[in-house]
């Protein structure tokens, strides 16, 4: 990659603070921005073609375009759950360099005239929030939130607001309900957040890099921050890679990068020895792809057309040491914990896809139920509220798909190690979450 | 991970998504409890200023009800029936309401917890790793000790570390099988957790973003983050304008 845009020198030390982001340029996108009329940042924003960087992928100045204009009570959202399994990019970014993230949601309600912004942010991550708390302060005291911001006559209220451990809370409206002080429960949509969301307000909710890039986009304008990476796919792309790879960790690469580049070239790959045996391109939600797939290139389109999708951009890696049985176990008892139970098909499916792999591991099930196991997997797509059974089905429906002949012989094995041992009493369950 | 065991056959019907207690008897002859009285209910000074500063943050003082319970877990050890009777006192909220919010999130514990939390994440990454065997020397190692709490948890979003922990909040990682009994030490001296290991100290992966001289971000305690106040490592005086 020829120029990094949000990881450019992150390890600076005290960029954290305000001095040092200020005498790197930071919040001269802001000054820039609040001489700009408004409309004009949003057509910046849609020419960058930048689309969100949460999981969904909707363009960010489309979204934008679609909250009403005027004075009314609108709200940002920032996103900052990051609980989907293998993703730890905003963490980075929020720990490192909390004002890019502040000085981007500044533009963004300026550009969207709204007075009210919160950062949603997961409870677990506190040192990330204690960091945000400060750089907030620091913000506030030099006057960049507060009233008449830098002269501009625009004001803004921003607040740090903690969560208390719940992966539904980053899906939007979970989200937006969390924030409203109730069980983080996702709302049937439509409407939309951007027609009636926070307090029934027209609200925009946006991922932090989402967010985090809106003063790169001002700083170089959009049409020519829309070279940089894959048609369909615009800049660059913070990725998270985990697993069974070398150099596990944050990277910034463009996207339309090869695949192959992100986890043998940056990560180097598995260990000596070992061979990938399949990777999850987005996170734990995102259907598995194999070895032979490592060439595809690392964008929005190309994943989709595998199959697959970008996510969030946590690359997961799986070497050949592991079995496709403990994989799938680890990622269905996941979502069975983090259900909502709000809809039908999400709080059983899941829940009865948690038990069915347990039937297995204790030598119950037959090869045939693979057939039923899948065919659950369908039900549960699309017909649920939010997409969090979806996102237990995908990758379950293709690590099915893709490693049936494994999973068979799994099925046999354990039904012989079971036959060969001696009766148990069989009162307990297999616990979800709490282990 | 470890290899398959034999486990017995499973319940159906039984839940493990956010719907604890769904089925619980409830006994309906007992009235529901209504908004505290502020004169019956006592609220200690400091927790009842520190819920009202929350409430204030937002358009909706409600908004605060879980910084408000965060507060109280934390005054009062856990999410205690007495703990969130003050927070429903200061914020006019019915017990009932309060407690299906606490019910909702895994950190808010409504049954009384270990002063210290180990949180051991045992999710895709770390456990392709080891986590799984990490959570059992972890709990080995606490064993005899009643005031920490070891919890397998969902990913913690710092898989690049793992098998990682969080110790009071404080993530460390990778861990090998020996930190489990060094993480213990720590804790019971009162010491930083693993220091050289702790998540803050870690430089960033992309070869772009690292920095000679990095040592990573300086500790931010609650009582740093006041207005203005820098909170990080290192800033060289004469280079600031
Ligand atoms: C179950 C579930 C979990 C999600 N978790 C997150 C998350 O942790 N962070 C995030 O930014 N978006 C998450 N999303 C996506 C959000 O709903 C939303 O699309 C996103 O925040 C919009 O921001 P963006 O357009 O900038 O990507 C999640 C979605 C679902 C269905
Ligand atoms: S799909 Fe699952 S998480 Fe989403 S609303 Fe339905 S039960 Fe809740
Ligand atoms: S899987 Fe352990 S921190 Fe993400």
């Amino acid at each position: 990659m020829t120029q990094p845009l949000l990881f450019d020198r992150i390890d600076e030390p005290g960029l954290n603070t305000l001095p040092v982001y200020e005498r790197r340029g930071g919040y001269g996108a802001l000054r820039k921005a609040l001489a700009m009329p408004p409309e004009a940042i949003i057509e910046e924003i849609k020419q960058s073609a930048i689309r969100g960087r949460g999981g969904a992928g909707f363009q960010m100045g489309m979204k934008a375009s679609f909250l009403p204009k005027g004075e009314m009570a609108k709200y940002l959202v920032c996103n900052a759950d990051e609980s989907e399994p293998g993703t730890f990019k905003d963490r980075e970014l929020m720990q490192k360099s909390p004002h890019t993230l502040i000085e981007g949601m500044i533009i963004t309600t300026y550009a969207t005239g709204i007075h009210h912004a919160f950062i949603y942010i997961r409870g677990e991550y506190q040192l990330q929030a204690d960091i945000l708390d400060a750089a907030v302060a620091e913000a506030e005291a030099a006057g960049y939130l507060g009233e008449n911001i830098l002269g501009s006559g625009h004001s803004l209220r921003l607040v740090v607001h903690r969560g208390a451990g719940a992966y539904i809370c980053g899906e939007e409206t979970g989200l937006l309900d969390s924030l409203e002080g109730k069980r983080g429960n996702p709302r049937l949509k439509p409407p939309f957040p951007a027609i009636e969301g926070l307090y029934h307000g027209p609200t925009l909710v946006n991922n932090v890099e989402t967010l985090g890039t809106v003063p790169t986009i001002i700083n170089m304008g959009g049409a020519e921050y829309a070279k940089i990476g894959a048609p369909g796919s615009t800049g660059t792309k913070l990725i998270s890679v985990s697993g069974d790879v070398q150099r596990p960790g944050n990277y910034e690469i463009e996207l339309g990068t090869s695949s192959r580049e992100i986890i043998y070239g940056l990560c180097g790959g598995p260990k000596p020895g070992r061979t990938v045996k399949m990777w999850f391109p987005g996170g734990s939600s995102s259907p598995v792809l194999l070895e032979q797939d490592l060439d595809l290139a690392y964008d929005f389109d190309t994943l989709a057309k595998a199959g697959s999708m970008l996510g969030s951009g946590a690359i997961i890696v799986v070497d050949d040491s592991h079995s496709a049985f403990e994989v799938m176990q680890k990622v269905v008892k996941f979502y069975a914990h983090e259900s909502c139970g709000k809809c039908v098909p999400c709080r059983e499916g899941t829940n009865w896809t948690h038990k069915f792999l347990a039937r297995i591991a204790s030598g119950e099930a037959t090869p045939m139920d693979l057939d039923i196991l899948a065919s659950v997997q369908t039900q549960i797509i699309g017909n649920c509220l939010c997409v969090l059974g979806d996102a237990m089905a995908m990758p379950v429906g293709s690590i099915v798909a893709k490693f049936r002949d494994e999973l068979e012989a799994e099925i046999e094995a354990a039904r012989e190690r079971a036959n060969a041992m001696p009766a148990v009493e069989t009162e307990h369950l297999v616990a979800i979450g709490a282990h | 991970m470890s290899a398959i065991d034999r486990r017995p056959p499973v319940r159906r019907y039984e839940h493990g998504s956010r719907v604890p207690g769904w089925d619980d008897a409830v006994d309906l002859t007992k009235p529901p409890a209504t908004v505290p009285d502020p004169a019956t209910t006592p609220v200690p000074e400091e927790l009842r200023r520190a819920i009202e500063a929350e409430m204030a943050k937002y358009p909706d003082a409600r908004s605060a009800s879980i910084p408000a319970l965060h507060l109280a877990q934390r005054h009062h050890g856990w999410c205690s029936p007495e703990a969130i009777q003050q927070v429903a006192c200061v914020m006019r909220l019915t017990p009932a309401y309060l407690t299906s919010v606490a019910s909702f999130y895994d950190m808010f514990a409504l049954q009384p917890k270990p002063r210290h939390d180990v949180y051991v994440c045992t999710n895709i990454s770390c456990s392709l790793l080891g986590a799984d065997e990490f959570y059992d020397a972890m709990c080995h190692a606490a064993e005899g000790h009643g005031d920490i709490g070891v919890r397998g948890f969902e990913c913690l979003g710092a898989c690049d570390i793992g098998p990682m922990a969080s110790v009071n909040g404080e993530y460390v990682g990778p861990l090998d099988l020996d930190d489990a009994r060094l993480i213990v030490e720590d804790i019971e001296a009162g010491r930083p957790v693993l220091e050289h290991k702790q998540l803050r100290r870690r430089a960033v992966a992309d070869a772009h973003g690292r920095v000679e001289g990095f040592d990573g971000i300086a500790p931010v305690g609650q009582e740093d983050a006041v207005a203005g106040s820098p909170v990080s490592g290192p800033v060289n005086p004469e280079e600031t304008p």
